[in-house]
């Protein structure tokens, strides 16, 4: 008999799973963090906390993931850090070539369906993100885009992504879209004070309950005027 | 007499279920590894360090390796992860400069842009699915201002004052976070190396793949300093005190 033969197990192949005891790599981390947009009848306010982690781990304090690309639009983005800001690099380059090649910035509503296009180009591979897009129509009025990590969009007043938004949602639902409440009109809009206390109010809320959320955020808001950006402090702990 | 099938170690098969189809994967796990590396910035720039060992498995099997390098005039790369994988690095970033390089015109290659270039094809290789097996940390200081910055196999990048990669995040980085955070302006050389030396005192008497014989690393307005290696004074009669773990 000879060594090979001797030393033959008694199953020519052991399960899969016994012998790659580390399992496949994935090629995705959830790097937290939550983002929300709110819009107005002439202005949207956008805002994103600016911690990032890797499960119990904080890697930063002030890592954005909200971006304002050159024509005005903001992308707030959650999810996978990696692919986020590959998709902002992405969007950001698409933009310029329209601006450079049409003379024009390219419209919000526009760049929301690029995004929706972008997304789903990686159907089979995707971005692991969850972006909101925020800008103003061309009638000047406030508009979010809200999408799933393969393009799927949808036109909303006001959304929540990330790691809390099962909690900052269901109060923007009662705060803003006054869901469920008897005699308040669901269909009007907030005036831009009103949004951005509560979306302030929002992620102070979500930074106490949500480990993820926390450290600073980061507020822009977008009106006829332009872009203006504001950085608060969140819970630091 | 049939040959001898050898099964080398640290080397993965695919799984049975997907060696006829789907997509084509090229997971291998790290071999020589180095542990931690732990920065931070202080009031002249940016200090780091990293220990000489580099362990096959549990087996400390080179003792003498660097893990950080000058790149360009005013950064400094350090590893952690596969140090075979690390030498590719080293090479991609030599053909980058001596590429971009043109003779007298004086430019020098930027902190920023080396940590972008690295995070690049960290990203990309992920994306391939057939990583690097590697985190860098990236420091250098340029026009007066410091930077600090992190990429690891995932392509994950981040900056901040603090960073430990491995063990050291969960070692090191508490010990940064109070002693550091908030002071990077003001913390002194002195003070910096005694933090240091704590984290990697720290690092050595709880990490197992650890070493006592350390490079620590300074990157300023002057350019990049790396030390000679040295050891730290440790001490362990409270061994003799523990309880449990065996021992």
């Amino acid at each position: 008999m000879n060594f090979a033969e001797m030393h033959q197990p008694e199953f020519a192949q052991a399960p899969a799973t016994e012998r790659h005891s580390h399992g496949r790599w994935e090629p995705y981390v959830d790097n937290g963090g939550t983002s929300l947009a709110i819009a107005g009848s002439d202005y949207v306010v956008v805002a994103s906390d600016a911690r990032q982690s890797n499960g119990y781990i904080i890697n930063s304090r002030y890592s954005p993931k909200a971006f304002q690309l050159t024509n005005n639009v903001i992308l707030a983005t959650s999810g996978y850090a990696a692919d986020a800001k590959r998709l902002v690099e992405v969007l950001e380059q698409n933009s310029q070539m329209y601006f450079h090649k049409h003379e024009k910035p390219m419209s919000t509503t526009a760049t929301a369906q690029m995004l929706s296009n972008t997304l789903y180009g990686r159907r089979f591979f995707p971005y692991y993100v969850f972006p909101i897009l925020a800008g103003l129509d061309t009638e000047g009025r406030g508009a979010v885009f809200a999408y799933d990590p393969v393009g799927n969009m949808e036109r909303v007043v006001y959304r929540a992504f990330g790691s809390a938004a099962a909690l900052v949602q269901p109060f923007l639902d009662s705060a803003v879209g006054f869901k469920n409440q008897r005699n308040a009109d669901a269909t009007r809009l907030l005036d831009r004070e009103q949004a951005l206390k509560i979306a302030i109010d929002a992620f102070t809320g979500a930074a106490e309950r949500d480990i993820h959320t926390g450290d600073w955020l980061d507020i822009y808001i977008v009106d006829g005027n332009g872009v203006q950006h504001q950085k608060r402090e969140l819970k630091h702990d | 007499m049939d040959s001898i099938t050898l099964k080398v170690p640290h080397t993965t098969e695919r799984p049975a279920e997907i060696t006829n189809y789907g997509p084509t994967t090229h997971i291998s796990q790290p071999s020589v590894t180095g542990t931690s590396v732990v920065a931070f910035k202080y009031k002249d720039g940016i200090i780091m360090a990293t220990d000489c060992l580099a362990s096959y498995g549990s087996m400390a099997r080179f003792r003498n390796e660097t893990r950080m390098i000058s790149v360009g005039n005013n950064t400094l790369v350090g590893m952690s992860g596969d140090t075979g994988d690390f030498q590719h690095m080293k090479h991609t970033l030599e053909n980058l400069l001596t590429h971009e390089y043109d003779m007298d015109d004086g430019q020098n290659m930027g902190t920023r842009s080396i940590y972008k270039y690295i995070s690049n094809i960290m990203y990309g290789r992920r994306s391939k699915i057939d990583p690097l097996w590697n985190s860098y940390v990236v420091a250098g200081v340029e026009n007066g201002e410091s930077f600090l910055g992190f990429v690891d196999y995932y392509g994950t990048t981040y900056q901040s004052p603090t960073i430990a990669t491995g063990f050291g995040a969960y070692l090191a980085q508490p010990i940064l976070r109070k002693y550091v955070e908030g002071h990077e302006d003001e913390l002194t050389e002195e003070e910096a190396v005694r933090i240091l030396d704590d984290c990697m005192r720290v690092l050595y008497y709880r990490d197992g793949r650890s070493f006592n014989k350390l490079r620590r690393a300074k990157v300023t307005a002057e350019g990049v300093e790396i030390s000679e290696p040295y050891p730290l004074d440790t001490n362990w009669t409270i061994a003799n005190y523990v309880v449990g773990y065996g021992s």
